[in-house]
This record gives C-alpha cells, sequence and structure tokens, in this order.
C-alpha cells in the first residue's frame, strides 16, 4: 500500500511552513509597507490627477483630444473617424466616466511599464548572463495565474490603486522587456561595427544606432504592454481599481449579460483604438524603410 | 598634406577561445589546417610583416577566408591581436588604452564596408556627418563639411533621401562620403568595390583615385580581384591562409609571381596596362626619327603612341630628357602578350 500514496510531509510539517512563511511576511510588510507605499506616493497621485482630469473636464473637450490625439499619432483619418464612434456610442450608453477610469488607469501602468522595462530590456542585450537570469522571471510572471501575486500586493498595500496598478505592471511589462532585449540584439552587426570603427562611445552607440534600430520592435511591445494592461482590469477590479472591470465583476456576480457584453465591448473598443492608433504611429516613424529603390 | 605610414609587424591572429597558447606552434611552423584539426582554432594572420607608406594606396588581396577582412581590422583594433604590432605615428595602436583608441578611431581613420553599413534611419546628410557628430563637431559646420563630401562623391540632391532609396553604387558613394568627411589621415577600405557592377565598379575606382590624387591619404584597400588591385595599388601584398605570401609594386608581382599561387592569379591580366616601357626597354641606339615616351609610361600607352604615329622606334627619357634606353614596336607588343622572362 505504500507505493499508492505520494510519500508526501506530515500535515503538522506543511502547516508549520505555511505558518512561518506567512507569518514572515506579515513580519515584513509591518516593517516594510509604509515605506513601500510611501515610495508609491507619486504613482498615485499621478493616477488620481489624470483621473480627474479625464473625468471632471467637459466631455467634449476629452473627446476632441483624444480623437485629435490619435489622428496625430497615426495620421489615419478612419482609425480618428473610428475612435470618434466608438467614444460617442460608450458616452450614450452611459460608460464614459467608467472608461475615462480605465484609460486613466491603463495610461499610468503603460507609462510605468515602459520606464522600468526599456532600461531593464537595454541591461539584459548587453549582457548575456543577466539575460540567462531575467528570463526565467519573466516566464514565471508569465505564467503565474495573477491572483497569486495578488495577495502578497494586497497585503502589503491593500486594496485600491496602487496595488492595482502594481499587478497589472507585473502582468504587462514582460513583453516590455523581452522585445527591447531582442530588438537590441537583432540591430545589424555590419552598422555596429561601423559604428565602433568611427569611435562612438556606449552611450553614442545605444542612442544613435540601437534605440533607433530597436524601435518597431520596441513599439511592438509597448503595443503589447498596452493590450495586456487591458486585459487586466477585470481582474484588477477584484482589488478595487475602478473603472470598466468593475461593472464586469458585478454582472458576473449576479448574472447580468446585458451589463457584462457593454462594458466588455466597452474595454474591446478602448483596446482597438489604442492599438491601431499605436501601431499606425510606430509604422510612421519607419517611414525611412518603406520606400525601397526599385 | 601627407599621411604616415602604418608599419605591421610580426602580427599574429588565432581564432578561439586560448590563441596566446597556440603562438609558438604557429611560429615553429604549424599549419593552418592542423591547427584547426588538432587544437582546434582557427588561424587569422600568420607572422604578417607589411609597411604600408603614408599617402599611398596599399591593396591587400586574397581569396575568400584568407584574412584580408580580419587584418584590415586590426589596423583600428576592431579585432585585438593575438601577438604583434601595428605602429601608426610611433606608437602601437595594439597597447592604446580605450580612451587612446576611441580617440585615435575618430580622429586618425575612416572606414568604408563592403555592406556599406549606413544608418538605415538616417538621410544621406544624417549617414555623412556621423563620424564629425561622434567626434562632437558643432552640427552646422559638421553639415557644411559633409555637404561638400556629398557633392564630391556625386551624390549633390540626394542629401535628404534614405539609402533604401538609393542603388548600390549610390549607397557605396554615402560610404565614402561618410569616411572622407571625417578628415582623417587613414582610409581603411574593405571590398568597398565588391558589391558593385563592374561598371559602376570602374566608376567608383576613378573617385578614389582622383580624391586620392588630391588628398594623399593612407589608404588600405582590400580585394580579391586582381584588376582593381592593380588599378588602385602603389603597394599590392597578397594574402594566403592568414599569411602574406608576396608583397611589392604591381608589376613586380606580375613580372616575378613568387609562386604556382600567384602564377594562377596573374595569368590573365592586361599586361600592357602593368609593365612599364623602363621594364622592356634596351640600349640599343635608337634611330634618330624615333619617337620620344617618358619613363614610366606603361607598355599598353606606348604601343598606342607607336602605332598613331606609325612609328617602330621610340627612346625612352627621363623627366630632364636624358636617354635611358629605348624600345620596338615589336618588344612592346609581345611583351604585352607574353609572359616576359627575365
Ligand atoms: N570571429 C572569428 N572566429 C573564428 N574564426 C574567424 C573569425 N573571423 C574570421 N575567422 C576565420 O579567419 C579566416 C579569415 O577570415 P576573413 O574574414 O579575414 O577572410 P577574408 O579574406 O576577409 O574573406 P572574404 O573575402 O570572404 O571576406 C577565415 O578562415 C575565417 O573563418
Ligand atoms: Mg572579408
Amino acid at each position: 500500500m505504500e507505493w499508492i500514496e505520494f510519500p508526501s510531509l506530515s500535515r503538522e510539517t506543511l502547516r508549520d511552513i505555511r505558518v512561518t512563511l506567512d507569518d514572515g511576511f506579515k513580519e515584513f510588510t509591518r516593517a516594510y509597507g509604509e515605506t513601500l507605499e510611501a515610495m508609491l506616493e507619486p504613482l498615485k497621485i499621478f493616477l488620481i490627477w489624470l483621473e480627474d482630469l479625464l473625468i471632471s473636464s467637459p466631455w467634449i473637450i476629452i473627446l476632441a483630444v483624444i480623437v485629435a490625439a490619435v489622428y496625430a499619432g497615426s495620421r489615419n483619418w478612419k482609425i480618428a473617424l473610428g475612435t470618434f464612434l466608438a467614444l460617442v456610442a460608450i458616452g450614450i450608453f452611459g460608460m464614459w466616466e467608467d472608461t475615462m477610469r480605465t484609460i486613466a488607469m491603463v495610461t499610468v501602468c503603460t507609462i510605468t511599464a515602459i520606464v522600468l522595462g526599456i532600461p531593464i530590456g537595454i541591461a539584459m542585450s548587453r549582457s548575456d548572463r543577466l539575460q540567462a537570469i531575467i528570463t526565467p522571471i519573466l516566464d514565471l510572471m508569465q505564467t503565474m495565474p495573477s491572483f497569486v501575486y495578488l495577495i502578497p500586493v494586497v497585503m502589503i498595500f491593500g486594496l485600491g490603486k496602487v496595488p492595482g496598478v502594481i499587478a497589472v505592471v507585473i502582468y504587462a511589462i514582460p513583453p516590455m522587456i523581452r522585445l527591447t532585449n531582442l530588438g537590441i540584439r537583432l540591430v545589424d552587426k555590419d552598422v555596429l561595427e561601423a559604428a565602433d570603427a568611427f569611435g562612438s562611445s556606449n552611450w553614442q552607440k545605444l542612442k544613435d544606432v540601437q534605440l533607433p534600430l530597436a524601435l518597431p520592435t520596441i513599439m511592438a511591445g509597448i503595443n503589447q504592454c498596452i493590450m495586456m494592461s487591458l486585459a487586466m482590469v477585470v481582474v484588477a477590479s477584484m482589488i478595487g481599481v475602478r473603472g470598466l472591470g468593475q461593472p464586469v465583476l458585478q454582472a458576473i456576480n449576479n448574472q447580468y449579460f446585458t451589463l457584462g457584453v457593454m462594458n466588455g465591448l466597452a474595454i474591446v473598443a478602448i483596446a482597438i483604438i489604442f492599438d491601431r492608433a499605436s501601431q499606425a504611429y510606430g509604422k510612421r516613424l519607419q517611414k525611412h524603410s518603406e520606400v525601397i529603390h526599385g | 598634406m601627407a599621411s604616415d605610414g602604418i608599419e605591421i609587424r610580426n602580427l599574429y591572429k588565432i581564432f578561439g577561445p586560448k590563441g596566446e597558447d597556440y603562438v609558438d606552434l604557429v611560429k615553429g611552423g604549424m599549419s593552418k589546417a592542423a591547427l584547426n584539426e588538432q587544437h582546434g582554432h582557427v588561424l587569422g594572420l600568420n607572422d604578417i610583416n607589411i609597411f604600408m607608406p603614408g599617402g599611398k594606396i596599399t591593396v591587400v588581396m586574397g581569396l575568400s577566408g584568407s584574412g584580408k577582412s580580419t587584418l584590415i581590422r586590426h589596423i583600428n583594433r576592431l579585432i585585438d591581436p593575438t601577438a604583434g604590432e601595428v605602429i601608426y605615428q610611433g606608437n602601437d595602436v595594439c597597447k592604446m588604452s580605450d580612451a587612446e583608441l576611441q580617440d585615435f578611431r575618430r580622429h586618425k581613420t575612416a572606414m568604408v564596408f563592403q555592406k556599406f553599413a549606413l544608418l538605415p534611419h538616417r538621410t544621406v546628410l544624417k549617414n555623412t556627418v556621423y563620424g564629425l557628430e561622434v567626434q562632437g563637431v558643432d552640427k552646422d559646420e559638421a553639415e557644411q563639411r559633409a555637404r561638400k563630401w556629398i557633392t564630391r562623391v556625386g551624390l549633390e540632391g540626394f542629401e535628404d533621401h534614405y539609402p533604401n532609396q538609393l542603388s548600390g553604387g549610390m549607397q557605396q558613394r554615402v560610404g565614402l562620403a561618410r569616411a572622407l568627411t571625417n578628415d582623417a589621415d587613414i582610409l581603411l577600405m574593405d571590398e568597398a568595390f565588391s558589391a558593385l557592377d563592374p561598371l559602376i565598379r570602374m566608376d567608383m575606382q576613378t573617385v578614389l583615385l582622383d580624391i586620392q590624387e588630391e588628398l594623399e591619404k593612407t589608404i588600405v584597400f582590400i580585394t580579391h580581384d586582381l584588376d582593381e588591385a592593380l588599378r588602385l595599388g602603389d603597394h599590392i601584398a597578397i594574402l594566403r591562409d592568414g599569411a602574406v605570401i608576396q608583397q611589392g609594386s604591381g608589376q613586380d608581382i606580375v613580372l616575378n609571381p613568387a609562386d604556382a599561387y600567384i602564377t594562377d592569379f596573374v595569368k590573365d591580366v592586361n599586361r600592357g596596362r602593368v609593365i612599364e616601357v623602363d621594364t622592356i626597354m634596351t640600349k640599343k641606339e635608337p634611330p634618330k626619327d624615333a619617337l620620344i615616351i617618358s619613363s614610366g609610361a606603361m607598355l599598353e600607352d606606348a604601343a598606342k603612341k607607336l602605332s598613331e604615329a606609325g612609328a617602330v622606334n621610340a627612346k625612352i627619357v627621363d623627366g630632364t630628357g636624358k636617354l635611358l634606353g629605348s624600345i620596338t614596336i615589336q618588344d612592346t607588343i609581345s611583351a604585352m602578350v607574353t609572359p616576359a622572362t627575365h
């Protein structure tokens, strides 16, 4: 019979392990929680400011600004028109305020992911050792169910916006880092050699050669990052992030089919706007590679 | 504005994790094939000694894999040697600190690449200023200097084009303009014209020779094409398996090939364009009505002059008009077609 059941540790040992780890972590939270929270205060202030700005300004101005920004980025009137129609529909169906909250949240998360992700990606591209260390961490971040890392985040920060941003950034930053690293590593060796031959310093090489040439790949990373942030808004709503995720959560709990679909579609609409606009912008930056000598 | 020469002394390069350990074996005569088979290391350069005269074009020639690119990359130390020295203005490039090396690359050298290696996201003008930008030269001045060279290589009007809007020949003109704008004494050209069509290639050679006449830079030019080597090279070194097997002027190499490998290389060459009249002239007294041809003229030009004038004899004179010897049209033509044995 001994071979049927796996010889696991006894219940008592397992419990002890859990208790020790949990206590240790609680201890850590008590000791450093406030410091960590204080460190992230600017992030919170920025997010609240942006949310207020979007919600308390007259809707017509926000609508105009968003459509203008999309047009300025993409130089494509079809995308701008689509944006206009989608936002009008969102407003008519009473989701304007939640949509603004979600846009503010996604914007802050994306900026945070870019600010952290690009330097990490650059560092990773310069050292094979670092790449070997960071890659499995990114794999872990992407495959670990997000509910699992919500636990410690909530233990430290409680419920609210900041833990929401952290959870979303953890989920959305890996493609940013990976694609920055990849983009820089794929830069043509011949061009790098030319930069060396002219006596470029490492910094000159990075800013004049590697980053510009990696830009299409980095832009793809930013695009991915935005999409993944949006995908996380429902999960984030579970820890108190307001926006389009909350009605969806409510709809799940109460089986409100229409409410769920409407808010879900609003998320999809924003995702498509962000995606098309950022891709068109990325393409425009790459204009020099479009015209091929006949 | 004469430039200084480059002296390469006892230069060895062995590719692989423990290259230094095998230098002595190579010095003892181990071949490239044996080193690779027994120790898994690749012999890149084997005891290279070349003096590259200042203000002249030195051509390094050899077949694919003979070590040409490896050699030229030692001059600006894009590749570190396993042993040996590269001396320029009394300093060993191989011993420079990182800062000295950066300075040397910025101010003393410029390079043109086989695959152009232009910055695809920059216009012709922005590519051309790259070297000056790295040096920290003021933008307006840099662009002004760059424009001058863009015009000089025949790309006026294309300043705002991107590289992939240009043909290969035009792209390499950008590569050349970029290197010349740097205003460095040493110009390194690794198969700079090899990727171009024959006609465009001739064109570019002409551009280079014209510019060189004016600037007198120390040019190191890599090619696997003998005609190109003979046309451009004041001094030619031939590499095989990482070692120099012959060096000298184009005429030396065509007239006295060191071994069967080089004989094979030179057998189809247009000798009329390589051999000087001095080589075939005799001490025979020329007739009174003989044509006058100056010393150093190529056989082809001499033959042309003789046949145009309908003459049979010519006297060879030096710059001061002193008689050096004489040639006949028969001698000239037979030296152009059959290997001259001396
Ligand atoms: N980084 C390297 N590691 C190992 N071997 C190398 C390396 N670079 C060059 N080699 C070897 O050194 C030899 C000389 O190569 P090199 O590129 O200098 O030849 P080449 O004369 O320029 O040839 P080609 O005409 O094809 O450009 C070759 O056998 C090559 O395989
Ligand atoms: Mg080569």
